[in-house]
């Protein structure tokens, strides 16, 4: 009998390599409920960009101490006034422009650092990884806010940049433990035996396979790493060691009222009301990017 | 299970020991003289910062300083608070239990409605009602702490004064009450924040509790329980709860920042007596000791939550007990 | 004598997104008292979709298509409410299946497992079930029962867990045994220790086995009766030594062929060229046609019916009619790239 013929070489189109962010654009418009929340959460940015266009008033004029001040939400001011007689509602604005900006910026730095600092205790392993892993025990036991308010009473009055950097430096805790485990699965996977075997270089495999591997649990991360941010420092700012007065953020907002929260109820609900609908718009996109990146793996 | 208690501890202790370090790198990162504040304080008298000089050993080298805060530290002195005239461990000490109750409470309320909804969620898997959890669950998580406090103080404390304003007791009346007076007295300061700590929490155990379950439903012994004969309803309180309350343990351990941080907020709101408040209050009068040993005490209180809940895992997984 | 079941025209099909896959499209057979019965067949065949449709253990996207007949104990099982049919699994009808590891829940003694069966079922308290638990856990052959009904699943050897199965499955006495290929995912020493227990079990109580599996040797050794499953249908039926002697189905045919003989030298493996067809889409006329080394044009568009071909014997095969055929094989029409027609 004639020996096996040669199987035909099944060919696989090609299919060109997706850009981690149009792969997490894509898994954002899948569900009908994360495209609602992206549509929402555009708007809010949008807000936040245009702030100084669609502001009806200055958000840090004081026009009238007298007269105008700690109205109820009326035509001329929507979201009323706060007791220097500035509009809440400019306020509110110009809040979503901080906020966010504080947001994104503080979890780039977290990223920054918890992707460095989960690689290199990967990578290297050994003594060094348990030692930096202890200490990433002891910072995670310390409570986010705690460590914050420590840091923050030490540096009284700081301004918006440290504080931005202060922010960062207090969460990149958890993403830099994913990035290790992932570091070190990649260490010990098979294919990268294998291609040792043929040659190539420790580094350049796991310089080659880390990122595409990193890019779900980064987008996650930095998705609800923004929530947390912002719902952070209005929390600090709540608590008056936040962003100095008289800049306007929500936390700000919320302060600035809360000595008659009972008289002064739109300054504590409308900025909330903000804050909720951007956190749960984030955390409803980070839910839908785990969902499709778990799918894929 | 003995080796892997003592091994936990073990961890534990290192833990501690590092958050020791940090916070002593905390106190003399700082620009200037830890205590500036204080000492630049006209109404600090002069014996205050002679102790002070002498307890901190400021003009000392660092490792030696760090040494007397170790050896401090494991006297339980934890320095002396300038706003309340009398040291830290005292201050705290007073606070500590008020803010345990608070916690306590939320932790047990949370993890109960939690679960329960999770429970319901998954029973009615696809219905509105399950959309309509899964939406409330989506809002509470996304909450601010404090907004939920000042919106539930204004609410129910204010518009609908159905409880009181703040506080533990009442400031005029709990003395003159009976013992069982003063207990419902309490009771009564105690829901509010209790309520407002619950929901907030309640949230995420929700969550968590319907993925596990979800995540265990399509398991072989779930199938077989159906080969048994039992219903829908046993299954998922029999068989599929049990397994699924394991990833839950581990998520008491990891729920005890939040509840720390939550519980920080809603003292300040509802003037509740306890650490939260106490450490707020002093970050307005920059009392740096305070606000320092309130960080040392609030995590080794989540170190000891966490160990509490993996030795709880341990014992409680057969798998895991009986090795 | 009435059967103890009988089946007619069961029909379980799935509504997925790619079409209708009619997993099991049209079968009838009967299971006696106290007879072993096996269905053999290979992967996507229906056989375990017939098991779980009897027990209407059956999720959307499947369904029992109406017009389906279960008949047991004097009642039609497709029609019964929730409430009755649960009375029924674990208590009259019961099952086993081939994953010992993972069937057991890992949280509860093995011991609180079997007996909660009889705590459903019958009512028994706590204590009395228990007994009758290790009672059953002995009679599976377990050494030291007491000992071992307190003990974890995670606790016990694969043929353990097995055994623990199978007095799950025989505490309440049950009519009929469903095995779905209850020693696949043990060791082949453990295996056959495990079908001697089932054979004497059922001596002993006298239940019924509807045995499933893939491996005729299994068939062989336990069964009785067999019928086969190809695409969703009955293929062949007969009592075991006639259809090992004389198969009649080319599909049978090609499996009996295909199973290795200790002492017989092969230079090659024989196979049954191609693959099942798609469920969603099975073929207008004999669905065996495209694998088939006998066939013709007749079956090709005309589906055949179960043909009467010996004692107790039936056949869905067209050679029933015009056998001459089967002097003249040749390559199927599927031949896979790289593999040759036996």
């Amino acid at each position: 009998m004639p020996g096996p013929t040669p199987v035909s070489a099944t060919s696989s189109a090609a299919r060109p390599r997706e850009s981690p962010l149009a792969l997490s654009v894509r898994a954002l418009l899948r569900k009908r409920s994360s495209r609602i929340a992206l549509v929402v959460l555009a708007v809010i940015v949008l807000v936040g960009i245009l702030a100084p266009l669609i502001a009806p008033y200055d958000p840090a004029a004081q026009p009238d101490i007298v007269a105008l001040k700690s109205q109820s939400p009326s035509l001329a001011h929507p979201f009323g006034t706060d007791p220097y007689s500035r509009d809440v509602l400019s306020r509110v604005l110009y809040g979503a422009r901080l906020s966010l900006v504080i947001g994104v910026l503080a979890t780039f730095v977290s990223l920054t650092f918890g992707v460095a600092y989960g690689a290199i205790a990967g990578y290297v392993g050994g003594m060094l990884d348990a030692v930096m892993m202890r200490i990433l025990d002891a910072f995670l036991s310390i409570p986010r806010l705690l460590l914050l308010l420590g840091v923050l009473v030490a540096w009284p009055h700081l301004s918006i940049a440290p504080l931005i950097l202060f922010l960062g430096l207090t969460g990149w805790f958890g993403l830099s433990r994913i990035v290790r485990g992932q570091v070190l699965a990649l260490k010990h996977a098979e294919f990268v035996t294998a291609a040792r075997a043929l040659g190539a270089s420790r580094r350049r495999i796991l310089a080659r396979h880390l990122l595409p591997n990193l890019v779900s649990p980064i987008a996650v991360a930095a998705t609800i790493g923004v929530g947390h941010v912002i719902v952070l420092e209005a929390g600090l700012s709540f608590l008056g060691i936040g962003v100095p007065q008289p800049l306007a953020s929500w936390g700000n907002i919320i302060q600035d009222g809360a000595d008659q929260v009972a008289t002064l109820w739109w300054m504590s609900l409308f900025p909330g009301l903000f804050m909720v609908l951007t956190v749960m718009t984030l955390n409803i996109l980070a839910e839908a990017l785990r969902e499709f990146y778990e799918r894929r793996s | 299970m003995l080796r892997y208690i003592a091994r936990r501890l073990a961890q534990a202790a290192i833990i501690v020991a590092i958050v020791a370090t940090i916070t002593f790198a905390l106190i003399h990162l700082a620009p200037g003289d830890p205590f500036s504040a204080v000492l630049d304080n006209p109404n600090v008298s002069e014996s205050v910062r002679e102790t002070l000089r002498a307890q901190y050993g400021l003009d000392r080298p660092l490792p030696e300083q760090f040494v007397r805060y170790v050896g401090a530290l494991s006297r339980g002195e934890l320095g002396w608070s300038f706003s309340h005239d009398r040291p830290v461990s005292e201050v705290l000490g007073q606070a500590l239990p008020n803010t345990l109750l608070l916690m306590g409470v939320a932790l047990v309320g949370s993890f109960a409605l939690g679960i329960l909804i999770a429970l319901i969620q998954v029973a009615r898997r696809g219905t509105t009602t399950d959309h309509a959890l899964n939406g409330i669950t989506l809002l509470f998580i996304a909450m601010p702490d404090f907004w939920l406090a000042l919106l539930a103080l204004l609410s129910l404390a204010y518009w609908l004064p159905i409880f009181p304003v703040g506080g533990a007791v009442d400031p005029v009346t709990h003395d003159y009450l009976s013992a069982g007076g003063r207990i419902v007295d309490r009771l009564y300061h105690l829901a509010l924040p209790a309520m407002t700590l619950i929901l907030l929490a309640s949230a995420s155990v929700a969550r968590y509790q319907r993925a596990a379950l979800l995540d265990v439903l399509p398991s072989d012994y779930i199938r077989t329980a159906r080969l048994k004969g039992l219903t829908e309803r046993q299954i998922l309180r029999r068989h599929a709860l049990r397994n699924a309350l394991l990833p839950t343990i581990t998520l008491i351990g990891l729920s005890f920042p939040a509840l720390l941080t939550g519980a920080f907020f809603i003292e300040r709101i509802f003037a509740w007596p306890g650490m939260g408040y106490a450490v707020v209050y002093a970050i307005g009068t920059r009392d740096y000791p305070l606000v320092v040993g309130g960080v040392m005490i609030g995590s080794i209180m989540v170190t000891l939550g966490s160990l509490a809940a993996d030795l709880l895992y341990a014992w409680a997984d057969p798998r895991v007990r009986n090795i | 004598m009435a059967p103890l079941l009988s089946i007619r025209d069961l029909r379980t099909w799935f509504y997925t997104e790619s079409g209708i896959a009619k997993a099991v499209d049209g079968v009838s057979f009967d299971v006696g008292a106290g007879e072993t019965v096996g269905i053999v067949g290979e992967s996507g065949c229906g056989k375990s979709v017939t098991a779980l449709s009897i027990l209407r253990l059956i999720q959307p996207p499947g369904r029992i298509e109406s017009g389906s007949v279960m008949e047991f104990e004097g009642r039609n099982l497709v029609t019964l409410d929730d409430e009755e049919m649960r009375k029924v699994r674990g208590n009259r009808i019961s099952m086993i299946f081939q994953e010992p590891m993972s069937a057991l829940n890992p949280v509860f003694t093995v011991g609180d497992q079997v007996a909660e069966v009889a705590r459903i079922h019958s009512g028994l308290s706590r204590k009395k079930a228990w007994d009758r638990a290790v009672e059953t856990l002995g009679l599976t052959g377990i050494p030291a029962p007491e000992e071992r009904a307190r003990q974890y699943p995670h606790q016990l050897s694969g043929g353990m867990r097995q055994r623990v199965l199978i007095a799950m499955a025989l505490i309440m006495k049950p009519a009929l045994v469903i095995a779905d290929e209850p020693t696949t995912a043990l060791d082949v020493t453990i295996q056959a220790q495990i079908l001697d227990l089932l054979m004497h079990l059922q001596k002993e109580f006298g239940t019924s086995i509807l045995m499933i599996t893939h491996d005729l040797g299994v068939i062989a050794e336990t069964t009785s009766r067999v019928i086969v499953m190809y695409a969703g249908e009955i293929v062949e039926q007969a009592p075991v030594n006639e259809l090992f002697e004389h198969p009649h189905h080319p599909y049978t045919e090609g499996l009996i062929h295909s199973m290795p003989h200790i002492g017989h030298d092969q230079a090659r493996l024989n196979v049954i060229p191609g693959t099942v067809p798609a469920p969603t889409s099975w073929p207008k006329g004999c669905r065996f046609f495209e694998r088939c080394p006998y066939s013709w044009n007749l079956p090709a568009h005309e589906h055949p019916p179960l043909y009467d071909v010996g004692a107790n014997h039936i056949s869905r095969c067209h050679l029933a009619r015009e056998p001459q055929r089967r002097q003249d094989p040749h390559p199927p029409l599927v031949v896979q790239e790289g593999v040759d027609a036996a």
